[in-house]
């Protein structure tokens, strides 16, 4: 469960003080399926970084599982960000030197799991996404669609109840993106809590509950 | 993260980037292996000197007449002024000390060597028997001069085997007959050919016992006494022996120098050590020249990297490990250039000694542990600047659209 209570982030962008985030409250309760959509530079992308323990907020308080996180040092919060978020971004962002097999075992490499374990867990996760064939093939012997799989995959791999996803469809043609969302949808319909931020309104409309920003405060929260 | 994992994941960046690589290898390579081939340069020359001073003979004290204190850069070659003669009484006296296991009394001179029609300039030296043992001299053939009383003796001698070659040619010189200003020696063994051993070149001398050269050059004075200390500790015990009993045969005056081979020696050890590891260390600045660039292309790649390292802290990376994996980069890369280093400088080493066989050329131990760790001392070392920027970078600039 997440929950958000009077949330700032200012920037100063050349000398001048930018409202990111304006008095964000916000809860999501463990297993939604939630959209944000605005425009550019409404605030979306702040707020996942921030849900997703990327970005400090100015002030107000996070609760993630009961547990208060505003004050915890970088070194937690990664550790944090490693048990409990999964991120799937708009640019893949897989290491290009590393295989399929080899970018999704990276949390597993950093949190420091039995090679043993991980290797089963692998397994399981290229049979899960489609990608057993591909398992050896680097990020550029692989289609738009095929790396941001690999990318669910791996974000997976740590089992972490919150799925943040930044544009995931936005580099994806329409029908690739289609088949991405529908790998989202699974997740949540298997009990994860997935949060995606679009700007596609198509794509936004398939979430159960659905968030609208503008000038970095929620102006519409939607259900059904 | 386990510290398996760490290392793959080093080697799969210094796999990954080739070029990076090579050109690290390449800076710390040189650096390695300057520091081997030149100490190997060094310690080969000190070895050298080492050895050409122990061809010599061992546990050496040698006695000159008067004091060497008031002229003159190197003992060894002085003739100053001698206010008291050293007598062969005051050699003969040195049999009293238990530190002394043998000595050669030694008269040199310039001698008129002649064999029929042939003649020859050469250094006679008068002795006796001990010599060849003190000198550490070896017989080609026939036998070297007869022990016996020093102040009785009889009309033999030894020569070199170049004088041997320039007065007999092909003809057998042992048992021949030669003269040596107006008297005659019967040639009784020839030296084998050892060459130059500091001071003199035995290939080229004639030795006759000590009275006919005392009768030749007309003199009663030595132009030193050669000792032999019984071991290597003692050869303090030698040297204040002999310096006490010519003291009291000489009415109370010390009115001779005594130098020990060891001191000599341990100068000349130290003098080329001092300068081996001087080079040494200049080498060693091209070692910090290649931890600068291993720096500078640490900092290139935190920048080239910077997705990657925003990547690695989203998926939950600490800065800590962060550091880790770029620490576990450079200490890869400082490894695979000191080994690189250590191989070519030995191959260096080993075409220098096919180049000069005579000089000993071999890295000393220190210099083959001491450029290694350097190296990756340096490595690490300027790898925490890029390291620690590598930590702080902030993941959501770093993941940021292009």
């Amino acid at each position: 469960m997440i929950r958000l209570t009077g949330i700032e982030r200012t920037f100063t962008v050349g000398g001048e003080q930018v409202h990111a985030l304006r008095a964000v409250t916000l809860e999501i309760a463990q297993g939604e399926s939630l959209s944000i959509m605005g425009p550019s530079g409404s605030g979306k992308s702040t707020l996942l970084n921030i849900i997703g323990l990327l970005d400090r907020p100015n002030a107000g308080t996070y609760e993630l599982d009961r547990r208060d996180v505003t004050g915890l040092t970088d070194d937690e919060l990664a550790r944090v960000r490693r048990e409990k978020i999964g991120f799937v971004f708009q640019f893949f962002h897989l290491v290009p030197r590393l295989t399929a097999a080899q970018n999704i075992e990276l949390p597993m490499v950093l949190s420091g799991i039995d090679p043993a374990e991980r290797a089963r867990r692998v397994e399981q996760l290229l049979a899960e996404y489609g990608l057993t064939e591909r398992s050896g093939h680097r990020p550029d012997q692989l289609s738009g669609g095929q790396c941001q799989r690999v990318a669910i995959a791996r974000a997976m791999s740590m089992r972490p109840g919150v799925i943040l996803a930044d544009e995931p469809t936005g580099n994806l043609d329409r029908h690739t993106g289609q088949e991405v969302m529908g790998v989202l949808e699974r997740l949540h319909q298997n009990g994860g809590t997935v949060v995606v931020v679009t700007h596609d309104p198509e794509i936004g409309a398939r979430s159960h509950r659905r968030l609208r920003m503008i000038d970095g405060a929620v102006t519409s929260d939607e259900k059904g | 993260m386990r510290f398996a994992d760490l290392l793959g994941f080093a080697w799969q960046v210094v796999l990954g980037y080739r070029s990076r690589t090579l050109l690290i290898l390449l800076a710390m390579g040189i650096g390695v292996a300057a520091v081997v081939t030149v100490t190997s340069l060094g310690e080969g020359a000190r070895l050298y000197v080492v050895k050409q001073f122990g061809s010599l003979g061992t546990n050496l004290v040698i006695v000159l007449p008067g004091r060497s204190e008031t002229s003159g850069s190197m003992p060894g070659v002085l003739i100053g002024k001698t206010p008291r003669d050293l007598t062969i009484d005051d050699a003969l006296a040195l049999k009293r000390s238990h530190a002394i296991r043998r000595f050669a009394p030694l008269i040199v001179g310039a001698g008129d060597v002649r064999s029929g029609a042939r003649r020859r300039e050469t250094p006679v030296l008068g002795s006796t028997a001990e010599l060849m043992d003190i000198r550490g001299m070896e017989l080609a053939s026939g036998r070297f001069l007869p022990a016996g009383d020093p102040r009785h003796s009889q009309p033999v001698c030894v020569i070199g085997t170049k004088v041997a070659n320039e007065l007999f040619g092909t003809r057998q010189a042992l048992g021949d007959w030669i003269r040596i200003g107006d008297r005659r020696f019967r040639i009784i063994g020839i030296l084998a050919a050892q060459g130059e051993s500091l001071g003199f070149n035995t290939d080229e001398i004639v030795v006759v016992p000590l009275a006919a050269a005392q009768a030749l050059f007309n003199t009663e004075s030595l132009f030193r006494i050669l000792v032999e200390a019984k071991s290597r500790d003692q050869i303090l015990d030698a040297k204040a022996d002999v310096e006490e009993i010519i003291r009291l045969r000489h009415e109370g005056e010390k009115d001779i120098t005594v130098i020990t081979q060891d001191a000599v020696l341990a100068t000349f050890d130290r003098i080329l050590r001092a300068l081996t590891l001087t080079v040494g260390g200049i080498a060693a600045i091209s070692l910090a020249v290649a931890g600068i660039l291993i720096m500078n292309v640490m900092l290139i790649a935190v920048t080239q990297r910077k997705r990657e390292i925003g990547l690695l802290k989203a998926l939950g990376a600490t800065g800590r490990q962060i550091q880790m994996a770029f620490f576990t980069e450079a200490a890869l890369l400082a490894l695979g250039g000191a080994a690189a280093g250590v191989a070519a400088g030995e191959f260096g080493n080993s075409i220098i000694s096919q180049v000069y066989p005579a000089i000993p050329f071999e890295a000393p131990w220190w210099a083959l542990v001491a450029a290694p760790v350097t190296a990756i001392l340096t490595g690490i070392l300027f790898t925490v600047a890029p390291a620690r920027r590598a930590a702080m970078l902030d993941p959501v600039q770093a993941l940021a659209r292009r």
